[in-house]
């Protein structure tokens, strides 16, 4: 897969605080590529960057092949986590002027402000001042606006924030349409849910560093603790458990089931799967057999608090 | 289209569009001359006419007083002389008079001088006591001279006035009353730039910190660099500027002119003339006007327009980036206003070196400097413009103020850059400065 913007070692610093200390990552072409971190950790610094907003100290930032320069600002969309148009601009008005500064013709712009009108069923607001619309409303707008002009990157800082869960979904389903459209983004968000269900690669910048980067399959395996959760049905309690501790640790497990089954937590090390479950068939009934894969959320806590 | 283009579109049909430009556009003119034609309407009204007893116990005096009784007059004087001086006292402000001036009677005239009395309820006006000492002074010196044996006659014939006549080494006649209107162009138009820098500096200030708390301004500068948006913004906002004070002059001129007519007060050009002009006989005031009328046409009119819009630019430009920089800074309009106190001080300043140095002596060592620092030359050399600059001070003053602008412009934009981005705190200069190293 090939890559579509590379940050390369990029530092910034404000005074004596450094914002950013040689970051680099690398998003490949059509990702959606998830930009992890807590608050203050150096994301918005970051993005800031990419969108030539302000300058890093040092470093490099490819786009295409290309070194990042004044033109890219074409190829990329974005929607800031501050949301914010002009409160007494009508709608229409304000869309163009904001296409035109990314370099699309009055014409193509109308053009193409029509398609998503149309598209996300705003016809009416043309003529409308943004003052009148709701927060959510508003919201639509800004995404309008940031993916009018067809970037081959977007960047979606929160996107969801502020939109009730039926035009989160019509956003959602924007996103991965646009995915599939042959767009890269890059998704910066604290709802680890999302990232579980959209993004395909992910990176972690945790106090000015970046912790984690890759797939987010690799992620997960690189994280996994060889834990898998079971339930046994059994009549010797006592004799399972005194086999299972000789060779394993051991935690009590907490997941939903219909039976009055055994529920344990069992780290195996370097042993087999089949180990457990043989010595398991041995003294009952399994009936719950998982290996536990950690949640991008337990991987985000897991390492910030590290 | 080019970018800055229509950044400059944007802002400049956003304050035109606003409701409050358009009110405020439109009701100026008729405050202005409804403000004009009251007061014009207040001096033209017939003044009530006071009355004053005499009681002139000498009775030489009260002739002097009877005289001046004319009906321009706002004073009407009455001889009480033969009624009693207490009585008097207690009844005449009674009735309607104004006061008395009681002139007692004494051995020796000259012990008069300190001796007379203006007895009234309310104080008198200054003017009034003035002119009353003065008739008194006049007769009593009279008085003197009489006894003396002088001859007063001679004395009179004898008495010089001398009216120094100001001519220019080219020979061309000048006219004293010609530096009031001097003073007065350039004085305008030194007005009309600070007024202008003030509001629309202001108005600059605003959009700079209304797109920061609506947060637009992340998505604008993700598109364009800072630094065009903030040019683009003060262009914009002058150019709208330029129209409203376009039509502010065409509406206030033509009610100005419609209300002269119709109520026939006098508010044209004719109140401001010299009051020595009117005095004079109207044949005589007939050939001053021509001349007067003559040596405004012989001001350097051209360099006078010319220099009010390169002057008007320049400071516009460079205030406005003040402005910008300090609405960068701050999150709204009451933070502003510790950063806004250095910006209005020069401009202060300039108004006041104008009218106390210039007007005294336009080639004096303050005038001049003033005139070539930057931040007041817009106004100060405004004003001396009309008296005649030589050329070299001219291009010295305007190179150090476009000089100064690109420097401050320069200054402006790296604070607004990092500004623009910054929410929550109320910045301290040295915050400002650390900005600048960023």
């Amino acid at each position: 897969m090939n890559t579509l913007l590379e940050v390369n070692k990029v530092v910034k610093q404000y005074g004596n605080y450094v914002a950013l200390n040689e970051v680099s990552l690398s998003v490949p072409q059509g990702s959606i590529y998830g930009l992890l971190g807590p608050n203050g950790a150096g994301k918005t610094s970051l993005i800031r960057i990419i969108n030539q907003i302000t300058m890093p100290d040092s470093g490099q930032i490819i786009l295409d092949g290309e070194k990042l320069q004044p033109k890219h600002v074409q190829y990329i969309g974005y929607l800031p986590e501050e949301r914010g148009l002009y409160q007494s601009m009508k709608v229409g008005e304000q869309c163009l002027y904001l296409a035109q500064m990314k370099g699309l013709s009055k014409a193509e712009a109308k053009k193409q402000l029509e398609y998503w009108f149309d598209r996300l069923g705003i016809q009416g607001w043309w003529n409308k001042k943004i003052q009148e619309l709701s927060k959510g409303m508003a919201q639509k707008i800004q995404f309008v606006v940031c993916v009018l002009h067809k970037p081959k990157l977007l960047i979606f800082d929160e996107p969801f924030s502020g939109f009730d869960p039926v035009n989160a979904n019509v956003i959602k389903d924007e996103i991965l349409a646009l995915r599939d459209e042959g767009a890269t983004i890059i998704f910066s968000t604290h709802r680890m849910e999302s990232v579980e269900e959209l993004c395909d690669h992910i990176a972690l910048i945790h106090k000015s560093n970046k912790l984690i980067e890759g797939k987010l399959e690799d992620v997960k395996r690189q994280h996994k603790t060889n834990s898998f959760e079971v339930g046994v049905l059994t009549d010797n309690v006592e004799g399972l458990m005194f086999d299972i501790t000789q060779k394993f640790t051991v935690n009590p497990a907490h997941f939903k089931s219909l039976n009055k089954e055994l529920k344990l937590e069992i780290q195996i090390g370097n042993s087999l799967p089949n180990e457990l479950l043989h010595l398991l068939t041995q003294r009952g009934q399994v009936t719950h057999f998982v290996e536990k894969i950690p949640s991008v959320n337990d991987i985000f806590i897991q390492t910030v608090t590290k | 289209m080019s970018i800055i283009s229509l950044i400059i579109k944007r802002e400049f049909f956003a304050k035109v569009r606003n409701k409050s430009f358009i009110v405020m556009t439109f009701l100026s003119p008729l405050l202005f001359v409804g403000i004009a034609v009251f007061v014009g309407y207040l001096s033209s009204m017939e003044a009530d006419v006071k009355r004053v007893a005499i009681h002139d116990e000498t009775g030489l005096f009260v002739n002097e007083f009877m005289a001046q009784n004319t009906e321009d007059n706002a004073y009407k004087y009455f001889d009480f002389s033969q009624i009693d001086n207490q009585f008097l006292k207690d009844s005449i402000t009674n009735n309607g008079y104004e006061g008395i001036l009681v002139i007692p009677k004494t051995t020796d005239v000259t012990e008069l001088e300190n001796k007379i009395e203006f007895i009234s309820n309310a104080s008198p006006s200054i003017s009034f006591i003035e002119n009353a000492q003065d008739i008194i002074a006049k007769k009593l010196t009279k008085i003197n001279l009489e006894n003396a044996h002088l001859d007063t006659l001679a004395i009179k014939k004898a008495q010089a006035s001398v009216n120094i006549n100001i001519a220019k080494t080219s020979g061309e006649q000048g006219l004293k009353g010609l530096n009031e209107a001097k003073i007065a162009i350039g004085g305008a138009f030194g007005y009309l730039i600070m007024m202008f820098i003030i509001i629309y500096g202001n108005m600059v200030m605003r959009s700079v910190i209304e797109e920061k708390t609506n947060r637009i301004v992340e998505i604008i500068i993700s598109s364009v660099k800072p630094f065009q948006l903030m040019i683009g913004k003060i262009i914009g906002t002058s150019l709208a500027g330029i129209l409203q004070f376009t039509i502010w002059v065409i509406i206030g001129l033509s009610l100005l002119f419609a209300a002269s007519v119709f109520f026939g007060v006098n508010v044209g050009p004719a109140a401001s003339l010299p009051p020595t002009i009117m005095e004079n006989t109207p044949t005589e005031f007939a050939g001053t006007a021509q001349l007067f009328i003559k040596e405004l046409w012989n001001l350097p009119i051209a360099s006078i327009l010319i220099g009010f819009v390169v002057y008007f630019i320049g400071g516009y430009f460079l205030y406005s980036s003040f402005y910008a920089a300090i609405g960068a800074a701050v999150d709204n309009q009451t933070d502003s206003q510790q950063f806004l106190l250095p910006v209005i001080m020069p401009l202060m300043l300039s108004v006041y070196v104008g009218f106390f140095s210039v007007v005294n002596d336009p080639n004096s060592t303050i005038a001049v400097t003033f005139s070539m620092i930057p931040l007041t030359s817009p106004i100060v050399m405004l004003m001396r413009i009309p008296f005649g600059v030589p050329l070299w001070q001219i291009a010295v003053s305007i190179a150090l103020l476009f000089g100064t602008f690109l420097l401050v412009v320069w200054f402006a934009a790296k604070i607004y850059r990092v500004g623009i981005l910054m929410y929550g705190k109320k910045p301290s200069w040295k915050e400002l400065y650390r900005w600048l190293k960023y």
